[in-house]
């Protein structure tokens, strides 16, 4: 049994079909690495699997249960938690606070405060500054602790390195390779970077117009494959350009 | 006038209490309760009824009554408000405005147009006073009333800042969704809000009532007041709420003693008048780089020209 499993997902934006007939599985501890071009539909397929956009049609499994009706934060209790994308923390709070209120109303489980900050160093001196005043990487450091302290058992990425710095950058994906390492999570990453992106997983699916336009194991694929997916091209309009 | 600020001073926690429902509410689940004034008589009534009909005391009564109105504060934001948010901004001012022409009707046919006051059953207390000074005496009603403002002010700032609804509810109010997606339920916290708010309502109610004789229809001067002590206060800030409260209880009680008793309300609603615009210009003045530059483009749109003094400084810069 799949840990995660998606199911010929379909979500639209009123009448625009923005994820069309998406259908992907994941095993615990596993990485999936999701790339495309703007308006691919990656964005709106996270917010579908997380709960916080509806399902047209489709089927989200997570560990054998049938979630796909499940509000968003039934989902985080059973174990689905997403970073999105800008953040979004409680600006007006501390980053304690953030990760407090992750912690109380997520699934109990062996992330605390003191294992994430200790996954998270950067967290430690900032545990008691409001969220509002923090920068970009302390963010999205802060970000990925609260979704940790939900104890996900799929954990969702969206844009992680989106607008923070090539340090910030580097620093955010050593602490994701010791989560890598655990091989308790099983994580879904949305990255621009290609050649992190299939570095870092372990399978790579590509959207193109909200369809799956190449999926397969990371190491597999070729950079070339990869980019023709991305922008849709044929294998001879590659090769001439 | 030390003596009517002091009056404007203790009712002002009156309009705090009144108040923080609707900030409240408005605060965390961005929704305006056009009813919550009928909902503060509602709250009189029901201690009205406890004292008369079931022949409670008037405190017990008022106990009592706190967790009804808590429950129809749930039951309103589950089956009601939240339903009718989901469709825009305007059908629940309009929904809310249906309920509280129902409360208003309803407590009507039940009680009667008669007006009806709490004053007779809690006996020295409605008229007691302590003489300050020789000119200066405060009633003990009204101290009560403004401790009690306090308290709850207090209680419902520590449980936001130190409990786990209260985190829930300010997470909430920060953004529902990015609160869901932490494993909060937005809309039972709402819920939870709406209860709170509408016992706190019922409990100004409650005070409103032993100060003075209400009918079915006093709802919406409540609202009014309630509106005005909010948006002088700042929406959504509980203290703001109460410097709101303060500041038009003193407006009135000044009004009625400089002016006349008949500018008591006027006098409240021109200071709500004046802070409304000063908002709204400070808004622009903000939008526009600072006050200097509102000024000076303001300057502009009069005159057509430049103050002297910029004019020449750009001739000067070449």
């Amino acid at each position: 049994m799949s840990a995660f499993m998606v199911d010929q997902l379909v979500a639209k934006h009123g009448l625009l079909m923005a994820v069309r007939g998406v259908s992907f599985s994941l095993e615990k501890g596993e990485i999936l690495a999701i790339v495309g071009a703007n308006g691919a539909g990656k964005t709106t397929l996270f917010r579908s699997l997380s709960g916080v956009h509806p399902v047209d049609s489709g089927r989200i499994t997570l560990n054998g249960e049938d979630i796909t009706a499940w509000p968003a934060h039934q989902r985080v209790r059973s174990g689905l938690a997403m970073v999105p994308e800008g953040r979004r923390l409680f600006v007006d709070m501390t980053v304690r606070e953030n990760l407090q209120i992750a912690a109380e109303h997520g699934r109990s489980g062996d992330w605390v405060l003191d294992k994430v900050v200790a996954a998270l160093p950067v967290l430690e001196p900032i545990l008691n500054q409001v969220a509002g005043g923090l920068s970009g990487g302390q963010r999205q450091a802060v970000a990925i602790a609260r979704a940790l302290m939900c104890n996900p058992s799929v954990l969702l990425l969206d844009e992680v390195s989106l607008g923070l710095s090539p340090i910030a950058v580097e620093g955010l994906y050593q602490s994701l390779e010791q989560l890598k390492k655990s091989k308790v999570t099983s994580m879904i990453i949305v990255e621009q970077d290609l050649k992190r992106a299939i570095q870092f997983s372990d399978h790579l699916l590509c959207l193109l117009e909200g369809r799956v336009a190449l999926s397969g194991c990371s190491h597999e694929l070729t950079h070339k494959a990869i980019t023709q997916a991305y922008f849709g091209l044929e294998a001879e309009e590659t090769e001439n350009a | 006038m030390l003596d009517a600020i002091i009056q404007g001073l203790l009712l002002g926690g009156y309009y705090a209490m009144l108040a923080a429902g609707l900030s409240l509410l408005f605060g965390v689940a961005k929704f305006i309760n056009l009813a919550h004034g009928d909902l503060a008589i509602l709250g009189a009534y029901l201690v009205l009824f406890g004292v008369k009909v079931l022949g409670l005391s008037p405190w017990l009564s008022v106990l009592l009554s706190l967790p009804i109105m808590g429950i129809l504060g749930w039951l309103l934001q589950k089956y009601l408000f939240t339903r009718t948010q989901a469709a825009g901004f305007l059908l629940p001012l309009l929904v809310t405005f249906g309920l509280g022409a129902v409360l208003q009707n309803g407590l009507y046919g039940v009680f009667g147009s008669d007006t009806r006051s709490l004053a007779n059953y809690i006996g020295d207390l409605s008229w007691d006073s302590w003489q300050l000074t020789d000119q200066i005496s405060v009633g003990k009603l009204p101290v009560i009333t403004f401790a009690c403002a306090i308290l709850v002010l207090a209680g419902l700032q520590l449980m936001l800042s130190f409990t786990r609804l209260g985190r829930a509810i300010r997470a909430t109010a920060s953004d529902p969704e990015a609160a869901e997606l932490n494993g909060i339920n937005a809309n039972a916290v709402h819920c939870s809000v709406s209860a709170i708010a509408v016992m706190v309502t019922g409990l100004a109610g409650a005070f409103l009532a032993m100060r003075a004789q209400i009918t079915p229809y006093d709802g919406p001067v409540q609202l009014i007041f309630a509106f005005e002590a909010v948006v002088i206060g700042g929406i959504g800030s509980l203290w703001g709420t109460l410097i709101g409260g303060i500041v038009l209880g003193i407006s009135q009680s000044l009004g009625a003693t400089l002016i006349s008793a008949q500018w008591f309300q006027l006098t409240g609603h021109l200071v709500f008048l004046a802070v409304l615009t000063a908002r709204f210009y400070s808004a622009i003045a903000h939008q526009r780089g600072g006050w200097r530059m509102f000024l000076k483009q303001s300057y502009f749109s009069i005159t057509g020209s430049l103050p002297s003094k910029v004019t020449k400084t750009k001739i000067k810069n070449g």
